[in-house]
């Protein structure tokens, strides 16, 4: 039974005047407990919004969000706001992009910790602080002790991100969401807060959904990754099997556009030609058809379906990437 | 934190010097004066003459401006034109009526200001917030004294719910200690004093009160709905925080602080629109008494001395707002 079940999650923006958005477009995935699972796709694709929308995040005036989100057999979205507070930063934690302005400023770091404790687990001040501290120390935080009265602008940038891992993890939820959490940083932080995470999460046996732009960090973490296009996911793969085989030519596309050491110098990375706004919308055919490199007529009128693959991941394209024939 | 306050003091020493310049010569500078105000058009060239010799007015303009600067400096600021009396006596007996309206003023407009503008935020687009949208437009456009007028004339002629006029009723014996007539009547148990005070204390108070009020009201909307967008109420949100710890712990504190400087730049507004509202209401302060002194008399020494008392009131607030930064927001704190 998995631990989180989405189920055609839709979110449509409305706003008055304006023609309605539809940034998640039929999400479904699932996340197993321990599990590690990637939603990845380039800016707008809607892999923010899916998590927000996950967490009911979203802001409640302007947008509109259908579908199932069944954490633990319960259906998130059916829940009253308040009710779903519970469940927040209890069962699920979540880590954001930007780790400055994602703390508040005045506020000390401590307080910052201890109060997703005070909250969940009925602590004291006194001892939620002092589990703070502990917290701190435990996602590398340099003399916690000091910490604990400092403030965000005192800190590194990693530092801080650290300091959020420390808060979405206070209460060992089941559900850890990470969205771009290594984005604002430079790339050695990058890896060590990637580093962090996954100690993290294989010793508490959290599950966790990783929400990035970047292959490297998917290759680097994720059991299973969905590739998410213009709020439809178009491949759902293992870890391995998408390195080695992307099937769906964006996934295909994305892949070689990663610069490579073993590559002459003066060689022209790989990119994918035009550019978001390109997209034609899923109802009139496969919104990638306009910059795809293997595009047929089959690709566009129809609504191209997404179809299981023997390989237990999911497809959706007319006309895919060969499968290599195994020798 | 020392070491600020002594560098915004030598600020306003010399802001002061300025300011002094400024208004000694610009006063001057003004047609008419003392002499013609104290003696009227049918005096003879004679008594002119004497009277302008005994003020000191037939020395050289740069002598007259040495003497005041040295006086000024030692403190004294010489003797009032019209009455006679020292100038600090005739502003120390108006000075604390004028604190006790603006103090009363500015607890109306921050106590009521801050919780209708946060209410306001919280039901944007609302009845609430459009209500508010014009209440405030309102209460910024209509000008003090026709407010004042309008407030007098409803409540204390039609309806007697408050006296038009005056600190105190009349006749109503009590004990200065302060000067400040509410705060005396508590410290002495006069509490019927106290009381009156009080009832005379509403009107002006709230007439005072209106424009920086709307001021706070917007302010703090605008304030709120902007914290309200930060990644840090997403993140508190996410803790599963219930929603009066966010207000109170993550919103309200990041909204005050536009508010906080507001309300420094308000207290010059607050010293300009005093002088009206005492006009109106007869209150006896500081207002009344910059009134008397330019169209009664021309009395350079109390105008000079209220004028410098007026900037060091608004630099010594401005310098207390400064300072609570550093309390509300620790990234300003010096280290």
């Amino acid at each position: 039974m998995p631990l989180l079940d989405v189920r055609d999650l839709s979110v449509v923006f409305q706003r008055k005047g304006t023609r309605p958005v539809r940034a998640v477009d039929g999400v479904s995935f699932t996340v197993e407990p321990g599990q590690t699972v990637g939603l990845v796709g380039e800016s707008g694709c809607g892999k923010s919004v899916t998590s927000l929308a996950i967490m009911g995040l979203l802001p409640r005036r302007g947008n509109k969000v259908t579908g199932e989100v069944r954490f633990d057999e319960t259906d998130l979205l059916k829940l009253r706001p308040q009710d779903l507070r519970d469940w927040r930063g209890r069962d699920i934690g979540m880590i954001f992009q930007d780790p400055l302005s994602s703390l508040n400023p005045v506020i000390p770091l401590g307080l910052q910790v201890a109060e997703v404790l005070e909250r969940h687990q009925g602590r004291t001040r006194k001892a939620a602080l002092k589990q703070a501290r502990d917290l701190l120390d435990a996602v590398g935080i340099p003399d916690p002790d000091r910490r604990l009265d400092e403030f965000p602008h005192q800190l590194s940038g990693g530092m801080r991100q650290r300091a959020l891992i420390a808060i979405a993890l206070a209460c060992k939820p089941r559900l850890l969401i990470a969205d771009e959490p290594t984005t604002a940083l430079d790339v050695t932080i990058q890896a060590q807060i990637l580093t962090l995470l996954k100690e993290l999460v294989d010793d508490s046996g959290t599950a966790l959904v990783m929400i990035t732009h970047d292959l490297g960090v998917v290759a680097g973490l994720c059991d299973t990754v969905n590739v998410l296009y213009a709020g439809k996911v178009v491949e759902r793969a293992y870890r391995h099997q998408l390195f080695a085989e992307p099937r769906h030519p964006y996934t295909h596309g994305l892949l070689q556009s990663v610069p490579r050491l073993d590559v002459d110098r003066g060689e022209r990375l790989h990119q994918i030609r035009g550019s978001v706004s390109d997209n034609i919308p899923w109802s009139e055919g496969c919104a990638f058809a306009p910059r795809c490199d293997r595009v047929i007529d089959d690709c566009i009128g129809e609504t191209v379906p997404l179809e299981p693959t023997f390989r237990g991941g999911a497809l959706r394209c007319t006309n895919p990437v060969p499968q290599e024939v195994p020798a | 934190m020392l070491r600020v306050i002594s560098r915004r003091l030598v600020q306003l020493a010399v802001t002061l010097l300025a300011l002094t310049t400024l208004v000694f010569f610009w006063l001057r500078s003004l047609p008419g004066g003392p002499v013609d105000a104290l003696l009227g058009e049918r005096a003879t060239p004679q008594t002119r003459e004497l009277l302008t010799r005994a003020l000191g007015y037939d020395q050289p303009i740069w002598v007259q401006y040495g003497k005041f600067l040295q006086n000024v400096v030692t403190g004294n600021f010489g003797n009032s034109i019209r009455t006679g009396e020292p100038v600090t006596e005739v502003i120390g007996r108006a000075f604390p009526a004028t604190v006790e309206l603006a103090v009363a003023a500015i607890i109306i407009a921050i106590g009521l200001g801050v919780p209708l503008g946060y209410l306001a935020a919280r039901h944007r687009g609302r009845v609430l917030d459009n209500a508010t949208i014009i209440v405030t437009l309102v209460g910024i456009s209509i000008p003090i004294f026709f407010l004042g007028y309008l407030l007098k004339d409803w409540l204390t002629q039609g309806v007697h719910v408050f006296p038009p006029s005056g600190r105190i009723s009349t006749g109503l014996d009590n004990t200065d200690v302060t000067g400040f007539f509410v705060l005396d009547g508590l410290l002495t148990r006069e509490l019927d004093a106290s009381a009156d005070a009080l009832w005379h204390l509403v009107l002006p108070a709230v007439t005072l009160a209106t424009i920086p009020l709307a001021i706070i009201i917007r302010i703090t909307r605008a304030s709120v709905l902007d914290v309200l967008d930060e990644d840090y109420i997403r993140t508190a949100d996410a803790k599963g925080l219930r929603s009066p710890t966010i207000r109170k712990r993550h919103v309200l504190r990041n909204a005050l602080l536009p508010v906080v400087t507001i309300i420094g730049l308000q207290t010059g507004a607050l010293l300009a629109g005093a002088v009206l509202t005492e006009k109106v209401y007869n209150w006896g302060g500081l207002g009344t008494l910059i009134t008397d002194s330019i169209s009664g008399s021309r009395d350079y020494p109390v105008l000079q001395a209220l004028i410098l008392l007026a900037a060091v009131v608004f630099i010594v607030v401005n310098l207390v707002v400064d300072l609570s930064y550093a309390v509300i927001d620790p990234r300003v704190r010096v280290r």
